[in-house]
């Protein structure tokens, strides 16, 4: 387990990587911003699902802050629904992955053997694969076909789960290896031996002791995965193979862009500065944890970055 | 290290074996049924003609068995007729293999052009606020949405100063070389811009590492001049472990293109594979994700193998466990 001041230790080396701590500040922002859009909607007295022919595109104006779609709708209001889906679509692949990686790293890097090689074969297997046509089928399978009534497959937040699930079975193994890696370098360390002399069960050990010491990295992992979800989730909406409108995403807002392009440029802009933002924060982020968690980092001691 | 290809090399089958079966199940899957498709159009066919056409094609049978059918067909080569394009599958393929080739070499070769120097400048002083700087370019590399960057070298490009095209490949009228040239700028650049983040950080991290290896501290002793001493000495060893993988890296490369070349409208395997499975074409879908498929497991064997090869410190022996 951390000890406190080991936890002291890490906080101080975070407060040095400057990047990473205003990408704190900008997620948390972003976040705080997006919770609020529903009183956002009702103190501008806007609808974010309001469609209105007559005011299509329309430049930024004192009702529409950042002006309308080509619908007529909101565009910063939509900006702010948008984020709620990608960004809960991000963390929650993100969590997914980090706990399947993680029980399967746990569990491969304890036991070894055949387990061991199966499931790292089979990760090998997944990361050695061409990632996006895989996404691209795996997206265009028909949800009743594999036996989901049609009323759960016809519903709007069916593709947002979908997309989840389908992100969460290529993006586990990063984590699973991570995780094995940790688990081998301290199978053998004086505790858990010591712990297994106890007669403790391997379950016991496993979530006792060896996970807090393969937190660190798996944080790490976990908080890269949320920008690559997200890098994900934009390409396929975009595509049109990820999240399916009315519900908007950041991706699939910019899925009618293009053909508007000369007409409504700003269209084009504002979805994909978000996504960016978003995506080089938690990288930012991740890597801040990173120098943090891991006092032999060659930036960790003493020298900026 | 003959034992360790043949053994990566049945590995690589293997994973491209239940590949191949995953993807006829989920193609399978998708909604849609060729013989649905197929009499679309034709309001004079019957309930037993359909069920006729269906025995006549095999649909009706197990899905195992149209596998083994489907495997062995393929095994002698035949991949079946395209859909969309009517024409055998593979006469549509290769061309637009070639495309997409040609994309990603030119768009390689770039980025390793660019990403080379600016590694290594960013290696020579660790922590220098220029170094610093390219650290956060190359963050924004890697964290920009490929079809966002597109959309922005369009808008920039080719709306506001029409200097590039906005999508295709050649003039009708035209076709030369350097039309043809003119229309890959935009697709090139948007394919190379992750790869400069991503190999500019591979460089600087191996020059970092050589840079503090006993014999370039040998080197800088006996005077040899410092450029040489980069240039030369370290040089060679950092880079090619790095440009060999970062250049085998097919996996990415190939997911890149994808996004490139429908936002151009580069008559790519990327590009194919997406209006196969947005088009309900099987045949070409399958075909086209198997090849997509065996290129990357053929490239990261070529990359393993050359790791191996060029670096003495990695050993072939195959793990068996940690």
């Amino acid at each position: 387990m951390a000890s406190a001041r080991n936890l002291d230790m890490s906080w101080r080396r975070f407060l040095r990587h400057r990047l990473a701590l205003v990408s704190l500040v900008v997620l948390v922002t972003m976040a705080i911003l997006i919770a609020f859009a529903p009183a956002i909607e009702t103190g501008l007295g806007l609808d974010a699902e309001e469609v209105d022919l007559f005011a299509r595109l329309a430049a930024p104006n004192p009702i529409h802050w950042l002006g309308t779609d080509e619908l007529g709708r909101d565009l910063m209001l939509r900006l702010l629904h948008g984020g709620q889906i990608s960004l809960f679509v991000g963390i929650s692949a993100a969590l997914a992955s980090a706990l399947i990686g993680s029980v399967l790293g746990l569990i491969s890097g304890y036991h070894g053997g055949r387990i061991d090689a199966a499931v790292m074969r089979f990760a090998d297997g997944v990361i050695s694969l061409p990632l996006l046509p895989l996404l691209i089928v795996l997206a265009a399978v028909d949800p009743v076909k594999l036996g989901f009534p049609e009323a759960v497959a016809m519903s709007e937040s069916f593709s947002v789960y979908r997309i989840i699930a389908i992100i969460t079975l290529v993006s586990w193994p990063t984590v699973a290896r991570l995780a094995r890696a940790a688990t081998l370098s301290i199978r053998h360390r004086t505790f858990v031996e010591a712990a297994r002399a106890q007669g403790f069960g391997a379950t016991r050990i496993m979530l006792r002791h060896i996970l807090p010491n393969a937190a660190s990295p798996i944080l790490t992992a976990a908080t890269l995965t949320v920008g690559n979800v997200i890098l994900v989730e934009s390409v396929l909406s975009f595509l049109g193979l990820g999240v399916q409108p009315p519900v908007p995403s950041w991706g699939n807002m910019l899925t009618g862009a293009q053909d508007l392009i000369s007409e409504a440029p700003a269209l084009a802009v504002w979805p994909g500065v978000l996504i960016f933002l978003t995506v080089i924060a938690f990288n930012l982020l991740g890597d801040g944890l990173q120098v943090a968690l891991d006092p032999r980092h060659p930036t960790a001691r003493g020298d900026s970055s | 290290m003959v034992g360790f290809i043949v053994s990566r090399l049945t590995q690589s089958a293997l994973v491209l074996l239940v590949m191949s079966f995953l993807i006829y199940v989920l193609l399978g899957l998708m909604p849609g049924d060729p013989i649905d498709l197929m009499i679309g159009a034709d309001p004079d066919v019957t309930a037993e003609d359909v069920a006729r056409l269906k025995a006549l094609q095999g649909v009706d049978r197990p899905i195992m068995e149209r596998y083994a059918n489907w495997l062995e067909r393929v095994l002698v080569g035949d991949l079946g007729y395209s859909r969309l394009f009517s024409r055998p599958v593979l006469e549509v393929l290769v061309p637009r293999l070639a495309h997409s080739l040609v994309l990603m070499v030119v768009a390689l070769v770039l980025s390793l052009a660019i990403a080379i120097p600016i590694g290594i400048y960013a290696a020579r002083w660790p922590g220098s606020w220029t170094d610093q700087l390219i650290n956060l370019v190359c963050f924004a590399g890697v964290s920009i949405p490929p079809f966002w960057l597109a959309l922005l070298l369009i808008l920039l490009f080719a709306v506001g100063l029409g200097v590039f095209p906005a999508s295709g490949m050649a003039t009708v009228s035209d076709g030369g070389l350097l039309d043809r040239a003119h229309y890959m700028v935009l697709p090139v650049l948007t394919l190379a811009f992750a790869g400069i983040a991503g190999y500019t950080r591979h460089t600087r991290a191996a020059m970092i590492e050589v840079m503090r290896e006993d014999y370039v501290r040998t080197a800088r002793s006996k005077g040899v001049a410092e450029y040489k001493v980069v240039w030369k000495h370290a040089l060679r060893n950092a880079l090619l472990p790095v440009v060999t993988i970062s250049a085998l890296d097919f996996g990415s490369l190939f997911s890149g293109a994808l996004v490139t070349e429908t936002m151009f409208a580069w008559l790519g395997m990327g590009k194919t594979i997406y209006d196969a499975v947005m088009g309900n074409d099987y045949n070409l879908a399958l075909a086209g994700l198997l090849l997509a498929t065996v290129v990357t497991l053929a490239a990261n064997i070529l990359a393993d193998i050359s790791y191996a090869l060029l670096d003495p410190r990695i050993t072939y022996r195959v793990e068996r466990r940690g």
